[in-house]
């Protein structure tokens, strides 16, 4: 609707195109965001109530339970959250470089935050929580899987407005480019998270000692070149381009996204404290 | 992509022109034919295949009703198969809430409320294609059932914990008529919220100037309030269905008790779903009666502040009451009475509405036109149904009436004599609109008068059968039970009422064919969707309309030469803007909604390779949508027919 935004100075927090004065992008996604609190919120409420209804062979949370490491992951996420938030003011002020090098840190945190979860869920595993070995197991995967879910949604959304800030402002098309783009920064995250977890488990069962590690390094190797070989790519498809068609007038976009982000990093504080820290009361 | 060639006078539309756009996100620009319907951006059109497929659905939920009747017609009748049975009462009652009268609410709002307040389309176009095409999935997704093995969802309409699990729903090994309910749902779920969401912004960014909240049409309102309802209450029964889908697929025990699983959990998410669900279907009626007294009472709606809160209230209290469904459950004397007194305390803005619309019609020039006689009809069943509601939230004696026909009863009265009359009502009052032809008077009223005898004689004698003990669901019935002859009555009824059904819709036709022609405005309403020719050119106004008043087209009719001044300056306006900028067609809503039909599909048969490559399909279909940008075109005012076009 905004027809002819583009020719005044845009202001950020209005749009004269509706009744309002607010973006409907952002209205629309307070909406969603509105119900999916009741996602959430059910989510939740079954967690707690098999909380107080805990079946014979429940495992004891307090041993399971990894604090140290779901604390980092909390950490990791709130600072994700500050990056998204500085994108957005950064789109706002038309400066495209510095959105783009927030948007690959929030994705970056974003990533950790999942490769925590992966790890937490592998020791869980090999602890014997599986999904149908008790009712905690039910309840706690299908919460935390959901929010899991959620993130990764969040930095498939966050990879793809990092590629659309490079669509060149002439005509020329672009649509495979931004394909061939995105594919490359899948395989990317495939690997690199492959590489990554090898080496955090080399760690955890023997320690910082070069002998695993190097171990666990020749048993990745081929994740580790292509991890390599496809960051080299992305920084070639990342490098400086004449005039793109992303400007200020995207911040709006950036902000919905922000919205979205910033939302399930409150709903993983929910989780931490009545999953995870209510356990230690 | 605003188009940059303006048109020349003369021409119609202009659209984007876009230099080397590759085939792929070349816009479908077709006007006539099934390519305009199947990549369709306007609210009108996608209202008229809501309205279409609703009716459709509403013949099938129908006609599974008539078999229903006719295997309870007599005592030991073997007509119909216990199993059959119970996927007859499931289905009629699936779909008749969520493929008949959902969907033809729908049809109204995405019709009339972009109309009522002043705006071109809705906010998101292609997202309420989407919508559409998303519904018409999870239609499919229920229904296909009846034409594989499995048969047809079995587990009745609320699927109680254990009824959905493997052992109890599962005829052999790979049943997958609960799993078809399941997906069916969730999907039909999502199109509500995306639809939903939709209306939410549109009601508060698209109101044209001068729209304030409290000059929306009821109508308008109660579409807010319901969409609410829909984003807030939708997500329990999702995660309910994500729960029950990880209990019949990956080995998980949320509803299974044997593993120490609540199967009560599932009656409370279900309704904290169900009871919201209850006025989602009820608010929309009550929005269409309020439009439909005024006009024919030849007054402003009485009391309209009072209405419009009354509907916030009910869609507030309808949150805090879902376990009065529950009362025979065992929940503790505390929770029982606070859920009666809450459910009591619903009846209070419900009433308050009833007394609304008797004052509206107080004093009135009464005009008994057809859609008047629906609505008439409409307050007084609906009144029967919440008395007998009211009767419900006395939880002792509720304990009697649970689950025996006197429930059957009272929710037929307020979802057919309330719901139902109350949309065939909006149906007769909008057609001259949409179609630009009117019902004959006669046709439409004694189509009036067999449904409401056949309503009647069907849904009374159930109180009566409630209340001397036939359980709901009894597929055979004993001959010395002394319900032989109610069960008889009832049936006769159930066909008068399909004669009535038939004569309506067989009239509709006949009138969209060959009825009689009505210029703009036939019923001298009040509300702004009836300044415009009949039927509405796409891009509905001209020139947006300025609101003055509560009800702007009345004003408009009496303040002639001050609208026409404005509307001449604001065409100025819009003309040196380039023209009326509409919305591009798009063919990647159908594409994504395809996508997740053959992955729900294959979902359901635990095929997940073809569940993925349908999830990718529709992952194509989204990042397509995304590329391809809102598109649009404009169209200039003046080259459309308007004929009547009111002299100012």
């Amino acid at each position: 609707m905004s027809t002819h935004a583009a020719t005044s100075a845009i202001d950020h927090h209005h749009d004269p195109a509706t009744t309002t004065g607010i973006p409907s992008k952002k209205l629309f996604m307070w909406a969603f965001l509105a119900s999916d609190c009741m996602f959430f919120g059910t989510l939740i409420s079954t967690h707690l109530i098999y909380r107080l209804h805990p079946t014979p062979g429940s495992p004891d949370p307090r041993k399971l339970f990894s604090l140290d490491l779901t604390l980092f992951a909390t950490l990791v996420l709130l600072v994700s959250s500050l990056l998204m938030a500085l994108a957005v003011n950064a789109c706002q002020k038309n400066n495209i470089r510095s959105v783009r090098r927030l948007l690959l840190g929030t994705i970056v945190f974003g990533l950790v935050f999942i490769m925590c979860q992966i790890f937490e869920y592998g020791n869980f595993l090999h602890e014997g929580l599986t999904l149908s070995s008790s009712i905690f197991g039910s309840t706690f995967y299908t919460l935390t899987g959901t929010h899991g879910c959620h993130v990764a949604i969040g930095v498939l959304w966050l990879t793809l407005m990092y590629i659309r800030t490079f669509k060149p402002a002439d005509e020329r098309p672009w649509v495979l480019r931004s394909l061939g783009h995105f594919l490359v920064f899948l395989v990317v995250v495939v690997a690199g998270v492959t590489s990554v977890l090898g080496a955090a488990h080399a760690i955890e069962a023997h320690g910082l000692a070069a002998g695993p590690l190097a171990q666990a390094g020749r048993h990745n190797l081929v994740a580790i070149i292509v991890t390599l070989a496809g960051l080299a790519a992305l920084c070639w498809l990342g490098r400086a381009r004449k005039a793109v068609d992303f400007t200020e007038s995207n911040a709006i976009d950036v902000e919905s996204l922000g919205l979205y982000w910033h939302f399930i990093d409150i709903v993983w504080i929910v989780i931490f404290t009545v999953v995870y820290l209510l356990e230690y009361l | 992509m605003e188009a940059t060639a303006h048109a020349a006078s003369g021409g119609t539309e202009v659209h984007a022109s876009a230099p080397r756009r590759s085939w792929l996100f070349t816009r479908p620009t077709a006007k006539t034919g099934i390519v305009s319907w199947l990549t369709t951006v306007d609210h009108k059109r996608i209202g008229l295949l809501y309205g279409i497929s609703a009716l459709f659905f509403f013949l099938v939920g129908g006609f599974e009703a008539l078999l229903i009747r006719i295997q309870l017609a007599v005592p030991n009748n073997t007509f119909l198969a216990h199993q059959t049975y119970n996927e007859m009462f499931t289905m009629h009652a699936t779909t008749m809430i969520f493929l008949a009268i959902m969907p033809l609410s729908a049809a109204f709002f995405n019709y009339v409320m972009p109309l009522q307040i002043g705006a071109r389309d809705v906010a998101f176009p292609r997202l309420n294609g989407f919508a559409f095409w998303v519904f018409l999935v999870g239609a499919i997704i229920l229904n296909i059932g009846w034409f594989v093995k499995s048969g047809a969802p079995d587990a009745g309409w609320f699927g109680y914990a254990p009824l959905t699990n493997k052992t109890y729903s599962d005829q052999f090994p790979g049943d997958m008529s609960t799993d078809l309910w399941i997906m069916g749902l969730q999907i039909l779920g999502v199109s509500s919220v995306i639809g939903s969401l939709n209306f939410i912004v549109t009601i508060i960014n698209l109101r044209a100037p001068g729209m304030t909240m409290m000059r929306l049409p009821t109508f308008t309102w109660m579409t807010l309030f319901t969409a609410f309802l829909i984003i807030l209450s939708f997500p329990a029964i999702t995660i309910a269905l994500v729960e029950l889908m990880m209990d019949r697929y990956f080995g998980t025990s949320f509803f299974e008790a044997a593993n120490g699983g609540l199967p009560i959990l599932w009656q409370h998410l279900f309704w904290i779903f169900g009871h919201p669900e209850v006025y989602i279907l009820i608010l929309p009626a009550f929005g269409i009666i309020s439009e439909i007294l005024p006009t024919f009472s030849r007054k402003p709606l009485f009391g309209y502040p009072v209405v419009v809160f009354s509907g916030a209230v009910i869609g507030f209290l309808g949150f805090g009451v879902w376990s009065h469904h529950m009362f025979t459950t065992g929940m503790g004397t505390v929770a029982t009475a606070a859920f009666s007194l809450m459910t009591m305390a619903i009846a209070v803005p419900t009433g308050v509405k009833i007394f609304n619309w008797i004052g509206t019609l107080w004093g009135g020039h009464l005009q008994m036109r057809t859609p008047m006689m629906f609505a008439l009809g409409f307050i007084w069943m609906f009144m029967i149904g919440g008395f007998s509601g009211v009767m419900h939230a006395a939880a002792p004696a509720d304990a009697q009436q649970q689950d025996s026909y006197f429930v059957v009863a009272h929710f037929h009265y307020v979802l057919i004599g309330g719901s139902l009359f109350a949309l065939l009502a909006g149906i007769h009052y909008w057609f001259p609109l949409i179609f630009g032809r009117k019902v004959s008077e006669f046709w439409g009223k004694l189509s009036f008068w067999i449904i409401f005898i056949g309503f009647n004689v069907t849904f009374f004698p159930m109180h009566f059968l409630g209340l001397n003990g036939m359980p709901r669901r009894t597929a055979v019935y004993d001959g010395n039970m002394g319900w032989n002859d109610a069960n008889l009555v009832s049936t006769i009824g159930a066909f008068i009422l399909g004669i009535g059904i038939a004569v309506y819709f067989i009239v509709m036709v006949r009138t969209y064919l060959k009825g009689e022609k009505v210029r703009r405005d036939p019923w001298d309403a009040r509300t702004q969707e009836w300044s415009l020719p009949t039927p509405p050119p796409e891009h509905n106004y001209d020139v947006i309309p300025t609101i003055h008043a509560r009800d702007a087209f009345w004003y408009e009719k009496t303040h002639k030469a001050e609208i026409a001044r404005e509307k001449a300056e604001h065409a100025r306006e819009e003309t040196a803007h380039g023209g009326i900028h509409m919305p591009s067609q798009s063919w990647f809503p159908l594409l994504a909604a395809t996508g997740l039909l053959i992955g729900a599909i294959f979902f359901v048969n635990h095929h997940y390779e073809g569940a993925i490559a349908g999830g990718l399909l529709f992952v194509f279909g989204v990042y397509c949508w995304a590329s391809e940008g809102p598109g649009g075109y404009h169209v200039h005012p003046g080259d459309h027919d308007d004929k009547d076009a009111p002299k100012y």
